[in-house]
Parts: structure tokens; C-alpha cells; sequence
């Protein structure tokens, strides 16, 4: 018999019962539940007269139109105001926990669900939006799920789903210095682009990839969607261990003991086979600039906007030459000479501790450019930002000039009031620059925290590594 | 769930890759608790000139003559022509609620993003993937003869055109089934309560703390 993969491993472990060959019901051990996603959901189980099947694995938090300044006084917006107490509504009469925006663990929910220990390697983590796929970097199977899937796991524990096809995306040797996970993943987009992991299970593996801490993994699988594949994994090791260790919901005593026994075998077996192997050597990766509005558009710091003319695609051809209008940049500059309006760092992608102290490290001491009109760091969660106002975090950027703001997803994706006005570019630590995803008009540009730090104070895309 | 057997309707061609589901519904509208009234704002960005908020009257918006849904030609469509990796991004199935509130029925693409592809069978859209040929064929045909219409059978699993010519496709047979005959999974799901329970000892003994008290 051939080995198993890590996602072989995880889906045999999870199915209930097999509905055809290739379709079964899974289990799902962890369910994260937001305000965007959920109401309708919860409404269809009223309409039905269905009760939650098993609501201590529900885990429920706003973070999508959550205000990030001015938090006692409310959400100023009556139409986001009453989503987040819709969510409230529904799980507090369900007896669901809740961290509501008062609450100092409140964040964003792929933030939130591995820094309380509430996603363990080997579970099953689904959540109403698309970068669950961030909690794989514990070796645990996390899906996005649209509202219905939402309504299904919350009736019945369990979710339908298809097996995927195995995909491992090995990262080989090291990085150079000043080069992160983001730009390792939007590397990897550029390379096998935003449809080249459709229908599979992404395993992120190599060297690279063990040696990043689990913020970069996280990183990292987080965008997996961005490849286009509904889960991204990475194999547990001693590293993910350490993090899991003495969070408030990770396993204590004897279970603990228990539990990481079984967590160790959550690896793929050597001889295990995979459908498609895509090798990417570490030391040639420079950090990335997004320069178009799909993830895949992708250019190293030293390079240049691409021409589309060379594309050798017809279809291709037109959609790079419509980003472009729509970037308002011109084929071949430089993209060191793309001048910023605003700078975002924050999002589940690059909202994380490390991230923080990563901006902050190439901010110290120094200032935001004069054409900057707005510089904002937006923590991950509120336990994220209370441990950097430990550390004098949030002073080095307010000297600076940034903003320091309460958690939330912000201006990764401008549902609350952080947003970009038309034709405003923004150097941004999110995961999506599609059109108008920061603001109506809005152009984005997705880079590391220290590559947006650097353009802080730049006012421009700069190589980071120059400037230490 | 609504049924889907068989339809003949207007195509409306959009002639995109990658559209992502930002683009099939702005972020300002997934702010709606309910699961209707999504449709004035389907591709919202594309469609007007003007910046739309929820709880506008979008009729009075103006509308960009150059967007595929505003062209004369194209009202009614039941049937959208899409490029490859439709529906990428986010999980937001409001991009679905959007298309079927328009009126869609179905989407013929090369390829889909996944999550979008499982959203649309339980709500009834079709999601048909026809090879990139034929689906640039089909490009042609519509932008070439005002009026054309499409027939999609989901019970034999074809695409007929209008003169006749049929391509077959393939679905997956228990999404067909259930879109079918309109059945909701959660119930059918419900069916299997005692396997779930099993599964929940069997688990539980294995891996206790995966159920805390
Ligand atoms: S930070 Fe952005 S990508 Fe992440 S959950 Fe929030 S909106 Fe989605």
C-alpha cells in the first residue's frame, strides 16, 4: 500500500459515511462563525425549526464592519451595526461563545481562532469565508464555506464535500535575508497562478516552508485560496506544537500528552503520492509588488510593470492590459516608481504579532513620506495589538506618523469606514487586489509588512533590503 | 431549493476571465441579513456610473452603456457566458443570491473557483463547464445572431444551440440529483443522524479532547 498524504490523513480521519465514491460526509470539529456570512444561515435553521447539532465547537466573533477607532462609541453605520447584532442575537440566545468588539480577544476571526488555541492540528476548521484556509498551517483540514455550508455544519456537524486532488508546493531551500512569507506566497501565485491550485488540497512543504514560524505559515496558507485551492496545509512539527502549547482552548494534562502523540504523525508518509508537484527554489525569490488587480499579477521589487503585448495570450492580453488602465500604470516602469496615497498594514493575511514587529522594526525611527495621506496599522486582534503596546510597538509608529488602530479587517476589504477614495493607490498587507476591493476606484497593491512599511516612508515601492 | 430540469433562454455573454465575486457583488451590499433582493446590484461596479450604497433606489442610477447587462439586446437573459476561473475570491454566496435574484439559471464557463461551483448547486444555479473551444464557439454564435438562445438539459446533461448542434457535459451525479428534484441537503443529511452519532463515539474515544465536557 502507498504512503498518505497529510490530506489523505485528515479526510479518512473525518468521514462519517461515504456518499459516492469520491463525495462524503466529513465531521467538522471547529466552526468559526462572523457577522457577514452567518445571518441567513441562522435564519434558515430558525425557518426550519432546527436546532444546532453541537454548539460548544462554534466559535463566533465580528470583525468584517467593526469600527477600528472610536470603539465606545459604537457602529456609526445603522446598516453594520445591525448585522453585528444580528450575529449577537442569534449566538448568544444559542449559547455559542462570543467575543463581542468590547472584548479584548476580539479580532479577526482567522486570527483570533489559532491565538486562542481553538484550531488544533487534525481537526476539521470551517468558517463562512474563504481564508480559513489560513488554519491549515497546523496540519489541520479548514475550508471556506459558503452561507448554506454554514447553515448544513451548524444543523448537522457535518459537511458534504468532494475529496479534493493532492497538490504539494515545495519550497526549496532557504530564503535570502529580508525576504518573508508573503513574499513566498505571492511568489507561488505567480508562478502556478490564482486557478493553479483548483480542486486541490495545497500541502505548502521545503525548507523554506519549515522554517518559517507559524505567522508565516499562516501567512502563507492564507492565500492558498488566492492559488485558487479551498484548503492550504502545512505539516505539523515542533514548531506548531510550541505555539499550541498552554492556549486557553488547547488540550491540558493527560489529553495534551495524548493529543500530541497523535498530532506528530500529521505528515505526509514519504512514499506518499501527490497529483501535481510544483518545486520553487527559495533563493531566487525577491520580495513581490502586486502591480495588477489579480493575485497573480506579480512582479519582484527590482522589476518592472510587464508588458502585455508579450503575454502570447489573446484573453490574457486583455485582461492585463485592463488592469493596467485600471492601476493607471504604464508596461515596463520600473516598479520602483509606483508612488503611494496610503499605506495598510493589517488583515488575517499580515495582522499577527511578527508582522507588527516586522513594519515597526523598518519605521523605527524614521517618518512617513510627506505624499502619504494616511498610513494605518490595523493589529489582528486585540490581544495582537495589547502584547505590541507591551513592546512600544504602537509609539514607533504613532511617532512616525502612522495611525494605530482597534482590530478588525478594516481596509483589507472597506466594509467599515476605512477605505480608499478613486484612483487612490495603497501599498497593502492584505491578500486581494481585485478591482475596487479596498474602494470603489481604489488600487491596490499587495506586499509584505516590511515591504509597506518601507513604502510608508518611502513614498514609494522600495526594496527593503536597501534600506537598513 | 428550486428545481432545475430543463431551460431554453437568452445567453448573455461576459467576456471576462477571472471574475471574481468582489466584482459579481461590492462588499457594501454583504451587509444585507437577507438572503433577496440582490439582483439590482449584480456587478454593481461594472454596471453603473455612479457609486452604489445599500438601500438606494437603483433604478434611478446611471447605468454604464457599455456593461454586457445594459445592452438592449441582452434583457431577459436567463444564461450567463462566462470565461475561465468564474466566481474566484471569496466565499460570499451572496454572488450567487445575486445572480438567480437577476434571473439566472445557469452559468457556462471553462472553469470555475471552487467555492463558488459547491454555492451554486444549492441554490439552484447551474454551473456547466464546457471546454475553452467550445465555449469560444459559443462567444461567436451570441455576439453574431441578436436573440440567440440556449437550451440546457440537465437531465441528458447537453447544451443544444440553435441549430441544432449539441455539446454534452458532465456533473457530478448526486449535485444533479438534488438539483434535479430540489432537495435540501441538510435534510437529506439529517437522514444519516445515527452515523453521526457512531462516528462521535468512535472519534471521541480516539481523540477525547476534540470533545470537551
Ligand atoms: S482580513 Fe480581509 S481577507 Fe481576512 S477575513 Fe477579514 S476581510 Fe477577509
Amino acid at each position: 500500500m502507498t504512503g498518505k498524504t497529510l490530506y489523505d490523513k485528515l479526510w479518512d480521519a473525518h468521514v462519517v459515511r461515504r456518499e459516492d465514491d469520491d463525495t462524503a460526509l466529513l465531521y467538522i470539529d471547529r466552526h468559526l462563525v462572523h457577522e457577514v456570512t452567518s445571518p441567513q444561515a441562522f435564519e434558515g435553521l430558525r425557518l426550519a425549526g432546527r436546532q444546532p447539532w453541537r454548539t460548544n465547537t462554534v466559535l463566533a466573533v465580528p470583525d468584517h464592519n467593526v469600527p477600528t477607532t472610536d470603539r465606545d462609541r459604537g457602529i456609526a453605520d445603522p446598516v453594520s451595526r445591525i448585522q453585528v447584532e444580528t450575529l449577537q442575537d442569534n449566538v448568544t440566545s444559542l449559547g455559542i461563545t462570543f467575543f463581542p468588539m468590547s472584548d479584548v480577544r476580539q479580532g479577526i476571526v482567522h486570527v483570533i481562532g489559532p491565538e486562542q488555541g481553538a484550531t488544533l492540528p487534525g481537526m476539521t476548521v470551517v468558517c463562512g469565508d474563504s481564508h480559513t484556509s489560513t488554519h491549515g498551517a497546523f496540519g489541520a483540514l479548514s475550508v471556506g464555506i459558503g452561507t448554506s455550508e454554514v447553515e448544513h455544519v451548524l444543523a448537522t456537524q457535518c459537511l458534504l464535500q468532494k475529496k479534493m486532488k493532492n497538490m504539494l508546493v515545495s519550497v526549496d531551500g532557504k530564503v535570502g535575508p529580508g525576504v518573508t512569507a508573503k513574499d513566498i506566497v505571492l511568489a507561488i501565485i505567480g508562478e502556478i497562478g490564482t486557478a493553479g491550485g483548483t480542486g486541490c488540497a495545497i500541502e505548502f512543504g521545503g525548507e523554506a516552508i519549515r522554517d518559517l514560524s507559524m505567522e508565516g505559515r499562516m501567512t502563507v496558507c492564507n492565500m492558498a485560496i488566492e492559488a485558487g485551492a479551498r484548503a492550504g496545509m502545512v505539516a505539523v512539527d515542533q514548531t506548531t506544537i510550541d505555539y499550541v502549547k498552554d492556549r486557553p482552548y488547547a488540550p491540558r494534562g493527560e489529553h495534551w500528552e495524548q493529543a500530541v502523540a497523535a498530532w506528530r504523525e500529521l505528515k505526509s508518509d514519504p512514499d506518499a503520492k501527490f497529483d501535481h508537484v510544483v518545486h520553487i527554489d527559495a533563493a531566487g525569490i525577491q520580495p513581490q509588488v502586486s502591480w495588477g488587480t489579480s493575485p497573480e499579477m506579480v512582479a519582484p521589487i527590482g522589476g518592472r510593470v510587464p508588458d502585455p503585448a508579450l503575454s502570447g495570450d489573446a484573453v490574457k492580453t486583455r485582461g492585463m492590459e485592463r488592469a493596467l488602465e485600471y492601476m493607471g500604470l504604464q508596461a515596463g516602469m520600473p516598479v520602483t516608481d509606483i508612488q503611494v496615497d496610503k499605506v495598510f498594514i493589517g488583515s488575517c493575511t499580515n495582522g499577527r504579532l511578527e508582522d507588527i514587529r516586522a513594519a515597526a522594526q523598518v519605521v523605527k525611527g524614521r517618518r512617513v513620506a510627506e505624499n502619504v495621506k494616511l498610513a494605518m496599522v490595523v493589529p489582528g486582534s486585540g490581544l495582537v495589538k495589547q502584547q505590541a503596546e507591551q513592546e512600544g510597538l504602537d509609539k514607533v509608529f504613532l511617532e512616525a506618523g502612522f495611525e494605530w488602530r482597534d482590530p478588525g479587517c478594516s481596509m483589507c476589504l472597506a466594509m467599515n469606514a476605512d477605505r480608499l477614495e478613486p484612483g487612490e493607490r495603497c501599498a497593502s498587507t492584505s491578500n486581494r487586489n481585485f478591482e475596487g476591493r479596498q474602494g470603489l476606484g481604489g488600487r491596490t497593491h499587495l506586499v509584505s509588512p516590511a515591504m509597506a512599511a518601507a513604502a510608508a516612508v518611502a513614498g514609494h515601492f522600495v526594496d527593503v533590503r536597501d534600506m537598513n | 431549493m428550486e428545481k432545475f430540469q430543463r431551460l431554453t433562454a437568452k445567453v448573455a455573454p461576459l467576456d471576462r476571465s477571472n471574475v471574481d465575486t468582489d466584482a459579481i457583488i461590492p462588499k457594501q451590499y454583504l451587509k444585507s441579513v437577507k438572503r433577496t433582493g440582490f439582483g439590482p446590484t449584480l456587478f454593481d461596479d461594472w454596471r453603473y456610473l455612479d457609486p452604489g450604497e445599500p438601500g438606494m433606489d437603483h433604478s434611478q442610477r446611471r447605468q454604464n452603456p457599455d456593461f454586457v447587462l445594459n445592452d438592449p439586446r441582452y434583457q431577459g437573459a436567463q444564461v450567463l457566458l462566462a470565461r475561465k476561473n468564474f466566481g474566484c475570491g471569496s466565499s460570499r454566496e451572496h454572488a450567487v443570491w445575486a445572480l438567480t435574484d437577476y434571473g439566472f439559471r445557469a452559468v457556462i464557463a471553462p472553469s470555475y473557483a471552487d467555492i463558488f461551483f459547491s454555492n451554486s448547486f444549492k441554490n439552484g444555479l447551474l454551473p456547466l463547464v464546457l471546454d475553452e473551444a467550445i465555449v469560444d464557439q459559443l462567444f461567436n454564435e451570441v455576439l453574431a445572431e441578436p436573440g440567440y438562445q440556449l437550451t440546457v438539459d440537465l437531465e441528458a446533461q447537453t447544451v443544444e444551440t440553435p441549430s441544432g448542434e449539441r455539446f454534452s457535459f458532465q456533473v457530478d451525479p448526486f449535485r444533479r440529483h438534488c438539483l434535479l428534484n430540489g432537495l435540501d441537503d441538510i435534510g437529506l443529511t439529517l437522514q444519516h443522524a445515527d452515523d453521526i452519532r457512531a462516528y462521535e463515539q468512535k472519534r471521541g474515544a480516539e481523540a477525547p479532547w476534540l470533545f470537551p465536557a
